[in-house]
């Protein structure tokens, strides 16, 4: 970006699109001669399946197929490895089990599919489906974390984390010692996981996939049937939310692809929503206790900070819950430990926010209580523990406008009403409270390509495997685009979501504008001085200017010095017999990166009314504001933040996967009683965005905001439930039984 | 807040199609009703016979502006007929059980979920899917709003959002954001576009367009 300008807000470029019902999502394609698969799942945790009647399935009509662990095809990859996930090497240390989808009688977990059912339609797949019948030798099933928490390991690599004094916090004046837990919740995007497969050849396979990166689908699959990654077409141009759950390759789409070569038919399967409780991951269940110490001064002393969450027995999944507290204050003494529990459940995947947004509700929580007991306003003391650098790693911010934050959000909540006193602010029946919570998260720049093509006729075209999940990446790259080379964003056309496109990272970790977007700035920069090139030399309508006196704008270069000598960006082109000029660039960080602890930054305000007869808490008025540096487009940055309120009203209130032990089954694993948050739990929200650019990360000076809008939002909503109540739930979601509970 | 109210009175039509259909499902209600015959229907290879129950039937329906003359299974529902048999993709399924809104579309001009909604229960209805809003290429203003307001990211529930809303605003349940929350809450975003979504809505109502 040559200058420091905000950018103004555009319509989503995929808007038209998304409102008529023209945007195809993998299931919306249509094959000839394609069939249907309807996945069963095991009706046990634990144990080892001892028959399995297929016999009925098999004769229903239509039938093509059923496949079970007898008879799945071979997916050569898979099955001579062992240990570990199939999608990667095996970890260290090595698990107990290994998980082969359809290779063993033995049931790891929950709904684990026994058997894979195939017909010509939907329906007489899903009523064969009921025709299969397995009966088991059930064991004992482990499943609840909280009886477990003592068993956690130690995971590879991620080692305990101290600085200062061991325990601090024994000699600290004023302490606190509090443990906070997080429960089972689970992505539960609206799209329907699942995969279309079609072998186009013995050797070349189609795929229509779910997934947030389909460079890595490609890859995945090409080691599961060994195959070149060249031979598969990987193409995911919509995909309905992800939140983290398309982040891997799943075992049941691998076993679609070798099903539908066995069969010779394209294959579709969509799974059933309790399936998406099972088989494609889930917030981990994580028990937290933090202590903390301060003076009377309002400095922290110390904070110790151990996590412990829960894994599958096959899979050891790991996740940075307790980063956030080695940097987030400046504070001596830190210890921090993160253990996990290998249960019988099926494993975790990064849910948004991952674990930074399990570690920021306690850390979060813990400054609140903190500060309650120092007589200190929560804001003023977080101000009074702040730092401009970064202790953990003794290296500046790229950039923290973390202060300006606190003050604008504090402004907008109208954080000046605030009582300190709990349970001082009424309003007719209802208890008032304001809450506050900071978020962070690590801002990325992975390494990305792209393409752009601008045409003779001023048309530009931006090319990219990377897939949109929902932010507006192609909106974002447009603008990036606009602001390099001046087409009109009308001009401007992105093609994404397909691996015939430059490679891209998965659409994760906040990282794709600055990943992706750098490439097309990259590409769009190379066109630009391309452009500059044919103008200035020889016997070129602009020869002998200097680069740096030219303006590009809206398809026409011009000197900054002379009014009216200026020549099109089509008169170039076809003085120089170009139709197109066609760039791809690779981009990564610089070696600067290494240099600076770069994170994006969120604070989030919010009004609960607390209803003290029903012990009901609605989140009255929400204001997030994002520290992301330069916002590309505001417009759909803003839809990510109210996105992230309203995830996080879910992540607070109402949002809790159930499990009954007895048989480590769900017992809520559908919309109507798993509550994700609706229309009437979302207030209107006011987003603020501080729009400075970082100096570091990119040539964009854009930080990620996906994950940021989230975390920390249950912690102020906790933290405002206290401030109406006096009562403090340390257990989420926060519904009326645990208000009650204290309140009465 | 999609409610499955088929109105009128289709079941009455005196159509042979129909009492076909009614016919033959009667005799399956018959075997429902005595399990033991059922199940021992299924032990003794029984399946392809019952199966037979779901032989295609004939329907007509209009969708969109376009009368369809189709044959279907009995048990198909609307949902899945648009998506999988009329390549009207747009209608979304995001649970299958009435829970998401996902699969929202107008029967009768009336909020149904498809999915909740057999197919052979539209006999000649009429059924506007998101497809069918647009006149002449021409946006719908809950479309125009949608685009305008953002109400949306990964635009997953925008279709049975936006057939929602304008049957929420044709319901007369449009009167003010609070209604509007309370009268859209059948439909889920897990995206978190409401606040955007509620907007757009009250845009539209303001605006006086006709919807
Ligand atoms: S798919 Fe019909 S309500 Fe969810
Ligand atoms: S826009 Fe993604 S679910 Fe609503």
């Amino acid at each position: 970006m040559t200058k420091d300008t905000k950018n103004p807000p555009i319509d989503r470029v995929d808007g038209r699109m998304k409102v008529t019902g023209g945007a195809n999502y993998f299931a919306d394609f249509e094959l000839p001669n394609m069939a249907y698969c309807v996945i069963v799942g095991s009706e046990i945790a634990r144990g080892t399946i001892t028959s399995l009647d297929t016999k009925k399935a098999q004769g229903a009509p239509g039938v093509l197929g059923v496949f079970t662990h007898q008879n799945r095809p071979p997916i050569p990859g898979w099955d001579a490895t062992v240990g570990g996930p199939a999608d990667g090497p095996p970890p260290k240390p090595k698990t107990e089990e290994t998980y082969r989808i359809l290779s063993s009688p033995k049931i790891l977990f929950d709904g684990q599919p026994i058997a894979i059912v195939v017909a010509d339609t939907y329906e007489r797949a899903t009523y064969a489906a009921s025709l299969v019948k397995a009966t088991y030798a059930k064991q004992a099933a482990r499943t609840d974390l909280s009886k477990h928490v003592a068993e956690g390991i130690a995971p590879g690599g991620s080692g305990d984390y101290s600085r200062g004094k061991a325990d601090a916090h024994q000699t600290a004046p004023v302490t606190l010692e509090a443990q906070y837990t997080i429960p089972i919740e689970v992505h539960n995007p609206m799209e329907l996981h699942g995969i279309l497969a079609h072998w186009t050849g013995p050797d070349t396979l189609m795929i229509y996939a779910k997934t947030q990166g389909v460079n890595a689908t490609q890859n995945a699959m090409a080691q599961a049937f060994k195959l070149d990654p060249k031979n598969i077409h990987v193409h995911t141009e919509f995909m309905g939310g992800g939140f983290g759950m398309g982040l891997r390759t799943w075992p049941q789409e691998t076993a679609v692809v070798a099903i539908a070569r066995k069969i010779g038919r394209p294959l579709k399967l969509v799974m059933n929503r309790s399936q998406m409780f099972t088989l494609v991951g889930h917030r981990p269940y994580t028990v937290q206790t933090i202590r903390m110490g301060a003076d009377q001064t309002g400095k922290l002393v110390s904070i110790s900070h151990a996590a412990t969450a829960e894994t599958a027995r096959y899979e050891d999944f790991t996740e940075a819950t307790v980063n956030m507290t080695k940097f987030m204050y400046a504070c001596p003494n830190v210890s921090t430990r993160y253990r996990i529990v290998r249960l019988d459940r099926s494993v975790p995947i990064w849910m948004r926010g991952p674990g930074e947004a399990t570690g920021a509700f306690a850390l979060e929580s813990a400054m609140d209580e903190m500060a309650h007991k120092l007589n200190l306003d929560p804001i003023e003391f977080r101000l009074r523990n702040y730092t401009e650098t970064d202790p953990e790693h003794n290296r500046p911010y790229s950039s923290k406008h973390l202060k300006e934050a606190y003050q604008k959000g504090a402004e907008a909540i109208g954080w000046s009403n605030r009582k300190p006193q709990p349970g001082s602010l009424r309003e007719g029946n209802w208890l008032i409270g304001y809450g506050m919570s900071t978020g962070v998260f690590n801002a990325f720049r992975w390494e990305a390509s792209a393409r752009a093509l601008l045409k003779a006729d001023g048309s530009l075209t931006l090319q990219s495997a990377v897939t949109d999940i929902g932010p507006g990446t192609g909106t974002a790259l447009t603008m990036i685009a606009h602001n390099v080379l001046g087409v009109p964003v009308e001009r401007i056309k992105v093609e994404y979501g397909d691996t015939s496109l430059p490679k891209a990272p998965s659409q994760g970790g906040s990282a794709i504008v600055s990943a992706v977007g750098s490439a097309v700035f990259d590409a769009c920069t190379a066109i630009k001085q391309a452009l500059i090139e044919l103008a200035v030399k020889d016997g070129g309508s602009l020869a002998g200017r200097q680069a740096d006196e030219l303006t590009l704008a809206d398809g026409i270069l011009s000197a900054d010095k002379e009014p009216g000598k200026k020549v099109t960006v089509s008169e170039l082109m076809q003085a120089n017999n170009l139709t197109v000029i066609d760039r791809t660039k690779e981009s990564k960080a610089g070696p600067d990166h290494q240099k600076y602890s770069v994170y994006s930054f969120s604070v989030h305000f919010v009004q609960v009314r607390v209803n003290p007869m029903t012990g009901v808490v609605r989140v009255a008025k929400a204001v997030s504001v994002a520290d992301s540096g330069r916002i590309i487009s505001p417009k759909t940055a803003a839809s990510q933040m109210i996105g992230g309120v309203a995830g996080g009203i879910g992540m607070a209130l109402t949002e809790e996967a159930v499990i009954d032990h007895r048989f480590g089954r769900f017992v809520n694993n559908n919309f109507a009683d798993y509550h994700v948050a609706v229309h009437a739990d979302v207030p209107a929200i006011e987003t603020i965005m501080i729009d400075k650019p970082d100096p570091i990360i990119n040539p964009m000076g854009a930080k990620g905001m996906g994950e940021i809008a989230l975390i920390g939002f249950a912690g102020a909503v906790a933290n405002a439930v206290f401030n109406a109540t006096g009562q403090r739930v340390r257990h989420l979601p926060i519904t009326p039984d645990k208000v009650m509970q204290k309140l009465v | 807040m999609a409610q499955n109210e088929h109105p009128g009175d289709a079941l009455e039509t005196p159509d042979a199609s129909r009492r076909n259909f009614l016919k033959q499902s009667s005799a399956l209600a018959a075997l429902a009703l005595a399990p033991p015959v059922a199940v021992k229907a299924i032990d003794t290879g029984w399946d392809q016979k019952i199966a037979t129950a779901f032989d295609p039937l004939p329907l007509q329906v209009t969708i969109n502006g376009t009368m369809q003359n189709l044959s279907i299974e009995p048990r198909v529902t609307l949902l899945d007929l648009l998506r999988e048999q009329l390549h009207l993709t747009g209608t979304k399924k995001g649970c299958d059980h009435g829970q998401c809104g996902a699969c929202t579309v107008h029967v009768d001009g009336q909020r149904v979920n498809a999915c909740l909604t057999l197919a052979m229960t539209t006999e000649g209805s009429t059924v506007t899917t998101i497809e069918g809003l647009a006149q002449d290429n021409q946006l719908h203003p809950m479309q125009e709003a949608f685009i305008k307001h953002d109400g949306f990211q990964c635009g997953y529930c925008t279709p049975g959002q936006i057939m929602s809303a304008v049957a929420c605003i044709r319901e007369g349940h449009a009167s003010s954001p609070e209604e509007v929350r309370e009268y859209m809450s059948g439909n889920l975003c897990r995206c978190g576009a409401y606040a955007n979504i509620v907007e757009a809505i009250m845009d539209v109502k303001q605006g006086g367009k006709k919807v």
